[in-house]
C-alpha cells in the first residue's frame, strides 16, 4: 500500500516560522516581564525552547520556560484500555498574572489543548493564555483556536501530519502522509 | 501531538491486573512505576495538588489490620488523582462481628469499587480476594508476606538520594523474620542492582537465611557495626514489642544496645548515606531520636514518596479495563 508523502515545511521553513512567531508574540504583548513560554510534551517543549531562544536573540530578554505533560488530563484515559506513560512536567516559576504562551507542534482536534488548559490552571491563574502552533491542520472538535500559527494546512481527518525536530528526531521537517479514510 | 491517535512511542502496556507481591516483577515493571511516581511527585508540589485521571472512579480501602500511615497515604493518593474513596476498617465494621473474608469480598463486589486496596493480618488474604474480585487488588500489607508499595517507595527514595542503585549496598536491620517490609524491600532493590546486608538477632532471622541459604545478592551479618561499615544506606525495621513476650528477645534494652541505630553507628556508613524507617518508629529502641530526626534521615521523605508511588500504581491499574467493560 503506497502512502503519498508531501513535505509541508522544510528545515528553513520551520526556522523562519519560529522566528516570525517569536516576533509576533513580542508585538502582541510588549511587556516581556510578564511573558512565559510553556511547551506541551513531547514536541511542543522543543519548539518552546526554540521560541524562548529566538525571543532572547531578538530582544535580549530570557523569558521563563516550562513544559507540561498532559497525559493525566486526557479525556480518553478510560477508553484506550491501557495507561499511557506519564512524564514529568517542569514549571518552576509562578504562572500567576503571567501571559503564558502555550506551544504545541500540531493543532488538530483541540483535545490536547483542552487538556493542557486544565493542567496549566492547576499551577495558578495566568493573566492570559495564548496558543502557538507550528501547524494548524483543522478538524477541530472543540471551540479552540491558535493565536500564532506557523502554517495552516488543509488535511483530511485520516491524514497523518508528522513533525520531526532535530532535538528529538535528528532532522527538521514536517510531512503530510495521506491515508485512505478506511484502512484495510 | 493529538489525542485521537494511539501514541505508538514508548506506550507502556501495563499488563499487571493486581499488585499482590513484587517477587515476580521484572526490572522494567519496577522502573515503570518509579518513573511514573516521579511525575506524581511533581504534581504533589503544585499549588493544586490534584490531577483528574481517576475522576468518577471509586477506590475502596479495606483495612482489616491497624494502619494509619499506609491507609492515609493511599487515601491521599486516590484523592490527588480525583478518585472517590470509601474506607472499610476492621474495628467498627461487620468484620468485628465475625464476618468472613468471603462475606466481605461479596460486599466489596456489590459496592462496585474500581480498585480495592487491602491490608490483612493473614498472609495471602489479598490473593483470595483478587481471585474473586472484578476489580484490581493492591496489597497494602498481608501478614508476614509482602508490602509491595513500601518496597517501591523505599526504592524510589533510595534512587532519589543515591542515583543508580547498581552495586549500592543497603543494610536492613531488625526483625527480618516477621517483616513483610524487609521481604518487599529485597524483592524491589535487588532487581535494581542493589546488594542487601541483613542484620539483627539470629532469633529474628528466617532459619534458612541464618544458615546461609540466602537469596542472590543478600548476605546476613549479625554484627551491626560490621554491616554498616561503608554501607550506602540503612533501613531500620520496626521492632514489634510483642516479640519480646514470645521469648525471641532478651529485653528491649539489650536489643537497643546491640542493634539500635545510634549516631556513632550511622557514622560508620559512607558520608551522607541515608537512614530510612517504614514507621511508626520506636525511638530509643531500634533508632535513636537524634538519628530519626537527624540530617541523614529520609523518614519524612519516605512518607511523601509513598503517596506518589501509590498514585503511580492507582494510575497504572486504572488503565486496566474491568471485565464487564470489555466488549
Amino acid at each position: 500500500m503506497s502512502q503519498p508523502r508531501a513535505v509541508l515545511l522544510s528545515a528553513d521553513d520551520i526556522r523562519r516560522a519560529v522566528s516570525r512567531i517569536a516576533h509576533e508574540i513580542v508585538e502582541r504583548d510588549r511587556d516581556l516581564s510578564a511573558l512565559a513560554i510553556v511547551g506541551i510534551r513531547s514536541r511542543g517543549d522543543v519548539l518552546a525552547t526554540r521560541l524562548r531562544d529566538a525571543i532572547r536573540s531578538h530582544e535580549g530578554v530570557s523569558v521563563p520556560l516550562g513544559s507540561l505533560d498532559i497525559t493525566l488530563y486526557r479525556d480518553d484515559l478510560t477508553r484506550i484500555g491501557y495507561a499511557p506513560v506519564v512524564h514529568e512536567s517542569a514549571l518552576d516559576f509562578s504562572v500567576d498574572d503571567k501571559v503564558v504562551v502555550m506551544v504545541d507542534d500540531v493543532l488538530f482536534t483541540g483535545r490536547t489543548i483542552r487538556a493542557a488548559l486544565d493542567a496549566l490552571v492547576d499551577y495558578g491563574r495566568p493573566r492570559a493564555i495564548r496558543l502557538a502552533v507550528l501547524v494548524d491542520r483543522g478538524h477541530r472538535e472543540l471551540p479552540i483556536r491558535a493565536d500564532f500559527v506557523g502554517k495552516n494546512v488543509p488535511t483530511r481527518p485520516a491524514d497523518d501530519v508528522r513533525v520531526h525536530l532535530v532535538e528529538v528526531d535528528g532532522r527538521d521537517e514536517v510531512e503530510l502522509v495521506a491515508r485512505e479514510a478506511v484502512s484495510a | 501531538m493529538t489525542l485521537t491517535k494511539t501514541p505508538a512511542a514508548a506506550a507502556l502496556r501495563w499488563a499487571r491486573r493486581h499488585v499482590l507481591d513484587i517477587d515476580d516483577w521484572s526490572r522494567a515493571e519496577i522502573e515503570a512505576v518509579l518513573e511514573t511516581a516521579g511525575a506524581m511527585v511533581e504534581i504533589l508540589g503544585r499549588p493544586v495538588r490534584k490531577a483528574p485521571p481517576l475522576r468518577g472512579k471509586t477506590v475502596i480501602l479495606f483495612f482489616a489490620e491497624a494502619s494509619t500511615r499506609t491507609r492515609v497515604s493511599f487515601e491521599l493518593a486516590a484523592k490527588a488523582l480525583s478518585a472517590d474513596v470509601t474506607t472499610i476498617t476492621s474495628s467498627g465494621s461487620s468484620v468485628e462481628k465475625g464476618e468472613t473474608l468471603l462475606d466481605t469480598v461479596r460486599t466489596l463486589q456489590a459496592l462496585g469499587g474500581d480498585v480495592v486496596v487491602m491490608r490483612h493480618a493473614s498472609s495471602g488474604a489479598p490473593y483470595f480476594v483478587a481471585e474473586r474480585s472484578d476489580a484490581p487488588v493492591i496489597n497494602a500489607g498481608d501478614g508476614w508476606h509482602a508490602h509491595p508499595t513500601q518496597g517501591l517507595l523505599d526504592a524510589y527514595t533510595l534512587r532519589a538520594a543515591l542515583g543508580d542503585l547498581h552495586e549500592k549496598r543497603i543494610v536492613i536491620v531488625g526483625d527480618v523474620l516477621h517483616s513483610r517490609v524487609a521481604r518487599s524491600d529485597i524483592h524491589t532493590l535487588v532487581p535494581l542492582g542493589a546488594r542487601i546486608t541483613l542484620s539483627g538477632p539470629p532469633t529474628l532471622m528466617p532459619l534458612a537465611w541464618r544458615r546461609g541459604e540466602l537469596p542472590p545478592c543478600v548476605t546476613y551479618e549479625p554484627d551491626l557495626d560490621r554491616a554498616l561499615d561503608g554501607a550506602h544506606g540503612v533501613i531500620a525495621l520496626r521492632l514489634q514489642k510483642e516479640r519480646q513476650e514470645g521469648g525471641l528477645l532478651p529485653s528491649l534494652r539489650e536489643y537497643s544496645h546491640v542493634w539500635g541505630l545510634t549516631a556513632s553507628r550511622v557514622a560508620r556508613m559512607r558520608p551522607d548515606a541515608p537512614v530510612m524507617h517504614p514507621g511508626p518508629m520506636n525511638e530509643g529502641v531500634e533508632i535513636d531520636a537524634a538519628v530519626a530526626h537527624g540530617a541523614r534521615s529520609l523518614v519524612e521523605t519516605q512518607v511523601t514518596n509513598g503517596v506518589a508511588v501509590r498514585m503511580a500504581l492507582l494510575y497504572l491499574l486504572v488503565g486496566t479495563p474491568l471485565q464487564e467493560e470489555r466488549p
